[in-house]
């Protein structure tokens, strides 16, 4: 962001097909309590993640991106009803497996950072104390061990003098610093699966970009897969290959991000795309999704997305799979192969979509 | 840090003496009319007033007790004769005593029922420990008293019922005499700390931060005794030190109780007979005990959270 050249774009290309994926969700549903009754929050979530490759999660606030990545990892909040459907990831059912099994996969082999970094830091212990932290429960690795590890990892997440910086508390850090040192928290174990929930939202715009070259610079140095959960394209577009978009509590659409930028499949991904301030006329009107989005406890039947969709039409109440349309992509529309909707492209087809994405 | 607070505490010493002074002039009762004695003429009673300077306006009066302080003096009971601060120090140990013993378990009680309240919060286990906390606060701490002397005293006959001992020749007698005050007092002190604790430790559980704690693969074990604990303990800090006072204060009903001759007994006795010097002293000492206990209960917090400035 703020770069002018366009993204590049890593992770494995043949990820996706043939070997094994590194996890593969299916028809996960998560359901809440609440005063009113028990709600369903996601429903018939599928998706597959390789190892190493990096895939983006978007969608407005509310879509129930946040709570599938908490799932992944069992950290749902105590109102908490239910999970359907299965995450398997290496051999091992996420949603069935014990207590004892997740805890050993936390932090180890799937780690999580989240938008806070003030506040997902404990305040009262050192960074350095929270970071190895992860290692010494996880390996049983000796203080003196632990603390050179320590070090390494915070020169690996770019923390100028890691020695006098070890010893500081979370409140003596900048925001930025805070998240490099939860990344550094996260990945000293060298997990598989990294799972970042909006993790520069709430940082300024130019540690954003640093924060994301970070990300994607460990991803691939270290082949850990990235589950970016965000609602911004621009994110997505520079760090991730993949792009899944989520709606109402279920994936909508499922494509390489230059596919889902350039030719969105979904009426909703595009309304997004061209919501996008930056690729508007300038002094034009900010084209946005009219309505908004049904309320949890009363959903409509069949495609969640009609009541907004300017290409509904009789048919869009049956009930949505999620298709395949060709090429590894996926959509949650009957009506994909008619539509020929506008992508991220259309004010300037000749340039790097990233460079048109990202923020100006 | 300790230099500011010292300083601080002055204007608190001077505004709580100068209250209590003023409010026993105003409640009717002489002490002149005590110190000369049955069927004294008025004159008598003018001419002790004179001797004692009793006669002298109020602010005067005050100001005169102010210096004493100042060099050190206490000054002696109108009554007796005796130093106040002899006084104090016999009556001290006593009430400190109980206050100790009460406060130790009030500590032991409260923590682990607010530990375990709140690991399941709205379990039956936390539910037990609320209806305990609520007893704690709901019942009198006299009442209390007198059930206790009533049952284990005088029925069971397992401890004295009244009066104190001193520490030096036998503690174990001494804290025998001690422990039934203590209890009366510690219900309610349990009630509070494990309310308190339950409290901040769900918040502090509840919060961003141990959500990374379990995403880490923290077992919940060390979670809740390593960063809950620890993260809770400025909360407990500031628990204590506010129990402490409300502590000392409610010695006051349970010395008369138990009639043990601690600072309750003290400053009752001496504002009924309106020896003013007397509640003047143990006033001034208490407070001088409440903003010591004040102090080291922000040093401690000083201590174990970082974001505290030193």
């Amino acid at each position: 962001m703020g770069e002018t050249q366009p993204a590049q774009h890593h992770g494995n290309a043949d990820a996706s097909s043939g070997s094994q994926p590194l996890m593969s969700v299916r028809g996960l549903g998560i359901r809440f309590k609440t005063s009113q009754g028990v709600w369903q929050a996601t429903r018939k979530i599928d998706f597959d993640i390789a190892a190493g490759e990096r895939v983006g999660i978007v969608g407005e606030s509310g879509c129930g991106k946040t709570i599938t990545g908490l799932s992944i990892l069992r950290l749902l909040p105590n109102n908490f009803a239910g999970l359907d459907g299965s995450i398997l990831f290496d051999g091992v059912d996420l949603a069935k497996c014990s207590a004892r099994v997740m805890r050993a996969i936390r932090g180890r082999r799937i780690a999580m950072i989240f938008q806070e970094p003030m506040s997902a830091l404990d305040p009262v212990f050192t960074v350095g104390h929270q970071i190895a932290e992860t290692l010494r429960v996880h390996t049983g690795v000796g203080k003196e061990e632990a603390r050179e590890r320590t070090l390494e990892m915070l020169r690996r997440v770019g923390i100028a003098s890691p020695d006098r910086r070890i010893d500081d508390y979370p409140h003596q850090l900048s925001g930025g610093m805070r998240q490099r040192v939860m990344i550094a928290a996260s990945l000293i174990c060298g997990p598989q699966l990294l799972i970042a929930d909006e993790p520069t939202t709430a940082l300024d715009v130019t540690v954003q970009a640093q924060i994301l070259e970070l990300l994607r610079d460990l991803s691939e140095t270290s082949n850990t897969a990235l589950m970016l959960i965000t609602h911004d394209l621009g994110v997505v577009a520079e760090t991730c290959a993949r792009m899944i978009t989520m709606y109402a509590g279920e994936v909508i659409e499922d494509a390489a991000v230059d596919d889902a930028l350039a030719r969105p499949l979904h009426p909703y991904t595009s309304g997004l795309l061209r919501s996008l301030p930056h690729l508007s006329p300038r002094h034009g009107k900010l084209p946005s999704i009219p309505g908004r989005v049904p309320s949890i406890m009363d959903m409509p039947n069949g495609c969640r997305f009609k009541a907004r969709c300017p290409h509904a039409i009789d048919g869009c109440e049956k009930e949505q799979e999620l298709r395949d349309a060709g090429s590894g992509r996926k959509v949650r529309c009957w009506r994909f192969n008619e539509l020929d909707l506008p992508g991220a492209l259309q004010h300037a087809p000749n340039a790097p979509i990233a460079a048109l994405v990202g923020h100006p | 840090m300790i230099g500011g607070r010292l300083l601080q505490a002055l204007p608190v010493i001077l505004l709580a003496t100068f209250m209590v002074f003023a409010l026993l002039k105003l409640v009717p009762g002489d002490i002149a009319v005590t110190l000369a004695g049955d069927n004294a003429t008025d004159a008598r009673i003018t001419e002790i007033r004179k001797i004692y300077g009793l006669d002298r306006p109020f602010l005067v009066q005050y100001g005169a007790w102010l210096g004493q302080v100042a060099q050190g003096d206490l000054s002696q009971s109108l009554l007796t004769g005796e130093k106040v601060a002899t006084s104090i120090g016999r009556a001290f140990p006593n009430t400190l005593l109980i206050v100790a013993i009460a406060l130790v378990l009030a500590l032991l009680t409260g923590i682990p029922m607010g530990l375990i309240a709140a690991v399941k919060p709205n379990g039956w286990v936390d539910k037990a420990v609320s209806l305990v906390a609520s007893l704690g606060v709901a019942i009198p701490g006299f009442w209390l008293a007198m059930i206790l002397v009533a049952e284990i005293s005088l029925k069971l006959n397992w401890l004295p019922a009244t009066g104190a001992k001193s520490f030096s020749p036998s503690p174990v007698e001494a804290i025998r005499h001690a422990l039934l005050p203590g209890i009366a007092i510690a219900a309610y002190g349990m009630a509070e700390v494990a309310r308190q604790l339950r409290g901040s430790l769900l918040e502090v559980l509840s919060s961003q931060y141990v959500r990374t704690l379990h995403a880490k693969g923290l077992s919940m074990t060390r979670i809740l005794w390593l960063h809950g604990l620890k993260n809770v303990s400025v909360n407990l800090f500031t628990i204590i030190s506010l129990l402490v006072n409300r502590m000392l204060a409610a010695t006051v009903v349970i010395e008369a109780v138990f009639a043990i001759p601690g600072m309750g007994s003290l400053i009752v006795r001496g504002a009924l007979q309106r020896d003013f010097p007397i509640v003047q002293g143990v006033v001034f000492a208490m407070v001088i005990v409440v903003i010591a206990v004040n102090l080291i209960a922000d040093l401690l917090c000083a201590a174990v959270d970082p974001r505290i400035e030193q």
